[in-house]
């Protein structure tokens, strides 16, 4: 074996057994008792003069789960987020985040909550540490101010003025203000929209860094990739209500919706060439391309290449693809218009 | 930490802040020792008359300066900073922690007293040495409390004009324009005996010709009780108070795009 070859085949070695330790470690946390809600919404409405933003929702989050909140713009996602937080009250239902109503919380519950907002720029004026030591002084305990700049990887940048930051290093500045009460519960409220991928994978190195700290994670975002990596459960809003919940794997019934299987029809053939089991359900696509969507995959290959190697056809862009999750939100939110 | 130790921790952080920011120390120290140079410079060997002594100019500029740079940290700044603040989300973070929003109101006053204190011992140390505007003990002590009631007052107007403003891009302008009349109308730029007795009466209706006033009468006097001015105090007190009901009534933490107050 080639030296390259190894190191590659160790690499991918580690990661497998990464990706089996972080299915294990999350198939292991996720049924827990029904006593460790941390929030619970029932019912929750919310009308503002003109329209109805949130209408009837119902929500569980269970301690040390991320949980992601998708949604369209104008889905109603952040009134909700805004409700659970405190800022807004609502018209209607019952909320309770770690035991208390929000609304009407005292202040030593915003001890037990971290808020990243959607938009919040640095403090004016002060470096990174400086911002951090104000914050640490809102708190009975707060955490290390350079333990928590490591945290989010920022200690390389203490000294710098908040204000002069890149937008990731800002945003994960924005984490660590957050965290730097110690916080049960975190609300990140769409952490990496703007960013480049690069910026976006050290975000969510630093989220997925929460779960191992045991908090418990409220997460909005417009990004499907981002909610398939880091939560453990998803809800989608649409208009106002909740119109799927699950794990990443079950969301919309993926794990029982079909695969799908492509490929260019070899020259001088049509659908009506297929075997006649396949031919019924294969569809043309515009670019010419045939569709078979398939539930028993290995044998409807195993008929298409036979029938293509008896007539000595190839089978050029052959592709069998599950639904991602994009597809499944896609699909869910398709008949809501945004209300903007 | 208690209430004290965490109110002494917002001002550190927000005078920090505040004498960092390029903006507020060109308008509140660089700008007024400019117009007090100039003005004494252009008029400063003229006489008026402050409460029917007569005086040079220069005697009526330190303390109109003095009234005006009080202004601009209290309520300009205060104005323009809060709108800024609020659109970037900097409020709602705060407001976020458990942080009582009172003391965050608090420390913002009580910074701003601390940058005009700054200024307030400058401009009477140039005037002084540059100009020879001596004061008796018992008139700085005077200035001293006229200026404490004046910087609360503006401060609460501030807030009160910050809670109407719905974009920090209509804060300078706004800033601008409530100020820059009451300049002429009263007695800061132009002593208020040369006004005609209309202007004088608008510009007695705004609080800018009570603080200048108040601290003019201190600049001329040599004992405590005739060095307060007890009308002009009440006027500047009265102004904040309804300035503060307002803002309580009216402020909000969070950006102007999201309808809701909290």
């Amino acid at each position: 074996m080639k030296p390259g070859v190894l190191a590659f085949s160790v690499v991918a070695m580690l990661t497998n057994s990464l990706d089996v330790a972080v299915s294990e470690r999350r198939a292991a946390s996720s049924p827990k008792p029904v006593s460790d809600l941390v929030i619970s919404i029932r019912a929750l409405r919310k009308r503002y003069s003109d329209h109805e933003a949130v209408r009837g929702i119902d929500l569980e989050v269970r301690r040390g789960e991320i949980f992601a909140f998708l949604g369209p713009n104008g889905a109603g996602k952040t009134t909700t987020v805004e409700i659970l937080e405190g800022f807004r009250q609502a018209s209607d239902g019952q909320v309770e985040v770690l035991g208390a109503n929000p609304w009407r919380a005292p202040s030593a519950w915003r001890e037990r909550i971290g808020i990243v907002l959607q938009e919040s720029e640095a403090e004016p004026g002060l470096t990174v540490r400086e911002c951090l030591d104000l914050y640490a002084g809102y708190h009975h305990a707060p955490r290390q101010v350079d333990e928590t700049l490591a945290l989010v990887g920022l200690s390389e940048q203490a000294d710098e003025r908040a204000t002069a930051l890149s937008g990731g290093q800002r945003r994960r500045l924005d984490v660590a203000l957050a965290l730097i009460g110690d916080p049960e519960l975190i609300f990140l409220d769409e952490p990496t929209t703007g960013f480049d991928p690069s910026a976006r994978r050290a975000a969510w190195e630093v989220i997925a860094g929460l779960r191992d700290l045991g908090k418990t994670v409220f997460l909005t975002t417009h990004y499907m990739e981002e909610a398939e990596r880091l939560a453990d459960r998803i809800a989608i809003i649409a208009a106002g209500e909740i119109i799927e919940q699950g794990t990443p794997q079950t969301l919309g019934d993926r794990q029982l919706s079909g695969a799908r299987i492509t490929f260019a029809p070899p020259s001088g053939t049509a659908v009506g060439d297929l075997p006649a089991a396949l031919a019924g359900r294969a569809e043309q696509e515009l670019d010419g391309r045939i569709v078979l969507p398939s539930c028993t995959v290995a044998a409807d290959l195993h008929a298409l290449s036979g029938w293509a190697l008896e007539r000595g056809l190839e089978l050029d862009d052959l592709e069998v693809r599950q639904p991602t999750l994009e597809d499944v939100y896609l699909n869910l939110t398709a008949n809501d218009q945004p209300r903007s | 930490m208690g209430p004290i130790a965490l109110l002494a921790h917002q001002v550190r952080y927000d005078v920090r802040a505040s004498l960092r920011n390029p903006r507020a120390r060109f308008f509140t120290f660089f700008f007024p020792i400019v117009l007090l140079v100039i003005f004494t410079g252009v008029f400063g060997h003229g006489n008026t008359t402050i409460d029917g002594a007569h005086v040079k100019l220069s005697r009526f500029y330190v303390p109109g300066i003095l009234a005006m740079s009080i202004v601009v940290a209290a309520y300009a700044n205060l104005v323009v900073s809060i709108a800024a603040l609020r659109e970037s989300g900097v409020l709602k973070r705060r407001r976020a922690t458990p942080v009582p929003p009172a003391l965050l109101i608090a420390s913002q006053a009580l910074s701003t007293l601390v940058i005009v204190a700054i200024m307030a011992t400058i401009l009477l140390v140039i005037g002084k040495v540059a100009y020879g505007v001596g004061m008796a003990p018992a008139a700085i002590a005077a200035i001293a409390c006229t200026t404490v009631v004046g910087t609360l007052a503006f401060a609460c107007i501030g807030y009160a004009v910050s809670g109407m403003i719905g974009s920090p891009d209509a804060a300078q302008p706004i800033v601008q324009a409530t100020t820059l009349p009451l300049w002429f109308l009263s007695g800061v730029f132009i002593p208020t005996t040369n006004l005609s007795s209309t202007l004088r009466t608008v510009g007695s209706l705004f609080p800018v010709e009570h603080l200048a006033a108040g601290l003019q009468l201190a600049s001329v006097s040599t004992s405590f009780s005739s060095a307060i001015s007890v009308g002009d105090l009440l006027a500047l007190a009265a102004w904040g108070l309804a300035a503060a009901a307002f803002a309580a009534w009216r402020f909000s933490w969070l950006p102007s795009t999201q309808c809701v107050r909290a």
